[in-house]
């Protein structure tokens, strides 16, 4: 089990200290190629810690990431994003005063490499119109493509953020709570379509929601305190003692 | 098309506008939307509120004057030599600032601005507290003569209405997108692969050079360039038009512009000429207190509220 090509993400002793406080403590994480892996575990575990430090929004005190085999341990977040690591975050990030055709664009324009052009018009980016279009319609927004996105509801502002995300055509999606703060009808539609998008691509994702963690995801990794507790999938992970004495204290 | 109309009225108010009203007034209020519009790029559509824009307005000021007055080049060359100064100062003080945000980043700005102001007190070239007096005007493309007023006002309206329309094509530009994109969320837009240091220093860059043509433009307006053009007041000054008029609206702060300036020179002659300081100060406060859109910001959201 020892064959890298296996895995898309690998951590070796990924640590992360705050004054005097581990926050993320020796996390050994493997993550398969074209699976969906949950991060899970009760609040303060760590979790959000590790995502930011594998995007780099974070620096590890010590140990190593290996992204499909090259270390890019040093290496700075949006270098990170351009190699195909794409990430979200827990509250819903998305840019408030563009409409949401202009929110994908955004992701789809850096290949064009006329970012830096002051002198350009914006109507040099009509040609990315049809892309970003198909993109939202593949999240059920094609109808608000002119709206501006501040006045969207906040479910639509989820989907538009996987919209987003994929224009970036990532093969590493990391997402950060995806379902948080959502109605039930909002949950069942982001756990839709983060199925619909994991075709071909490795998701790894922070999720408090057992329910869609059981029905989405093939590996779960269970921190708690900053170090992993246990993995597995979702029956050996729900089975074990450790788990539920983490989630709801010491049994009586 | 409504803005299209607008822009057509505007510019031919602009034609007729020195036979009705004193030309040099009309210049200086160019000049001073210029600067305001230039400041609106990093404020408005870069989120970061420098305080030391005065540096490059002020610098340009110098540096043409002493291009036309000591080195005699024509007017059209001193105000490009001023103005390249200005962005090589907004280069050097924005790779030291744009790794801050927020206060610091005023912070920076205006420690640097203060060095900037020390150095032209201290230098000999500038004059000291008299000034660089007596920059010859000169004339445009080798055979309009400037001296004359209507001559200068069309020279200069000519350069206002270039750094404008640079202005508001770099707001609707594919780099315009990027920029509100990191003023919206800066992280994300790090997450998408943008490496937003450099897309906010070449939006500093960009409204620092524009901020140096207006102050060489002023230079040869006003044939002067003086400590008054580099101190910090005029950095706080340009914040307070860009508040006035709408941040992060295009027209907006040269509307402001337009207030400011009237009032300061109507006030100027009148009894109330000692409190301008005072009277601008409870302007300021009114603003942010009740319309902090500002004037063209609050019109925008009416208008958007009655349709």
């Amino acid at each position: 089990m020892t064959n890298t090509g296996q895995y898309i993400l690998e951590t070796d002793g990924l640590t992360k200290e705050f004054k005097g406080f581990t926050a993320v403590d020796n996390v050994d994480l493997r993550v398969q190629r074209h699976q969906i892996h949950a991060l899970i575990g009760p609040n303060g575990a760590g979790k959000t810690t590790v995502f930011n430090l594998l995007t780099k929004f974070l620096i590890p005190t010590r140990g190593s990431i290996k992204y499909n085999g090259e270390d890019i341990t040093h290496i700075k977040s949006a270098e990170i994003a351009r190699k195909g690591v794409i990430r979200s975050f827990q509250i819903s990030a998305v840019f408030p005063h563009m409409t949401a055709r202009e929110n994908v664009r955004v992701a789809l324009q850096r290949k064009l490499g006329t970012s830096f052009h002051f002198w350009r018009s914006v109507k040099s980016l009509s040609g990315l119109n049809d892309r970003a279009d198909e993109l939202l319609t593949m999240v059920g927004l094609e109808r608000f493509s002119d709206s501006q996105v501040a006045d969207m509801s906040y479910g639509r502002k989820r989907a538009l953020e996987i919209a987003t995300t994929l224009a970036m055509e990532p093969e590493l999606m990391l997402l950060d709570e995806p379902t948080q703060g959502m109605g039930r009808e909002d949950v069942e539609l982001v756990t839709e379509l983060i199925r619909k998008v994991s075709a071909n691509r490795t998701i790894l994702m922070v999720e408090h929601n057992l329910s869609v963690v059981s029905r989405l995801c093939d590996t779960i990794t269970v921190l708690q305190r900053g170090a992993v507790l246990t993995e597995g999938n979702y029956q050996e992970v729900s089975a074990d003692p450790r788990v539920k004495e983490a989630y709801m204290g010491k049994a009586a | 098309m409504n803005t299209k109309i607008g822009y057509l009225i505007a510019i031919a108010l602009l034609l007729v506008a020195p036979f009705a009203i004193y030309p040099v007034f009309l210049m200086k209020l160019l000049c001073f939307a210029l600067f305001a519009s230039a400041f609106n790029l990093i404020l408005g559509y870069g989120g970061l509120l420098s305080f030391g824009h005065a540096a490059f307005f002020g610098g340009a000021a110098y540096v043409t004057g002493h291009a036309l007055k000591v080195w005699g080049l024509p007017t059209e060359l001193g105000i490009l030599v001023g103005t390249a100064i200005a962005g090589v100062l907004g280069l050097a003080i924005g790779l030291l600032a744009i790794r801050r945000q927020g206060i610091y980043f005023a912070m920076i700005t205006l420690a640097m601005a203060q060095m900037v102001y020390f150095f032209f007190i201290s230098a000999d070239f500038t004059g000291g507290e008299n000034g660089l007096q007596g920059v010859p005007r000169g004339t445009a493309l080798g055979f309009i003569d400037l001296q004359d007023n209507l001559n200068m006002y069309y020279f200069v309206l000519a350069i206002f209405a270039l750094g404008y329309f640079i202005i508001s094509r770099a707001v609707n530009s594919p780099f315009g997108q990027i920029l509100s994109a990191i003023r919206d969320n800066e992280d994300r837009a790090t997450s998408l692969g943008y490496d937003v240091d450099r897309y906010k220093l070449l939006a500093f860059v960009l409204s620092a050079t524009l901020a140096g043509l207006a102050g060489s433009t002023k230079t040869v307006v006003f044939q002067l360039a003086s400590l008054t053009d580099a101190h910090w007041h005029m950095s706080g000054e340009v914040v307070l038009m860009t508040l006035l008029g709408g941040l992060g609206t295009i027209v907006g702060p040269a509307v402001g512009a337009g207030i400011i300036v009237t009032l300061q020179n109507y006030l100027a002659s009148g009894p109330l000429g000692a409190w301008v300081p005072v009277v601008l100060g409870i302007i300021f406060v009114i603003c942010v207190l009740a319309f902090r859109r500002g004037v063209v910001g609050e019109l925008r959201e009416m208008l958007r509220k009655s349709f």
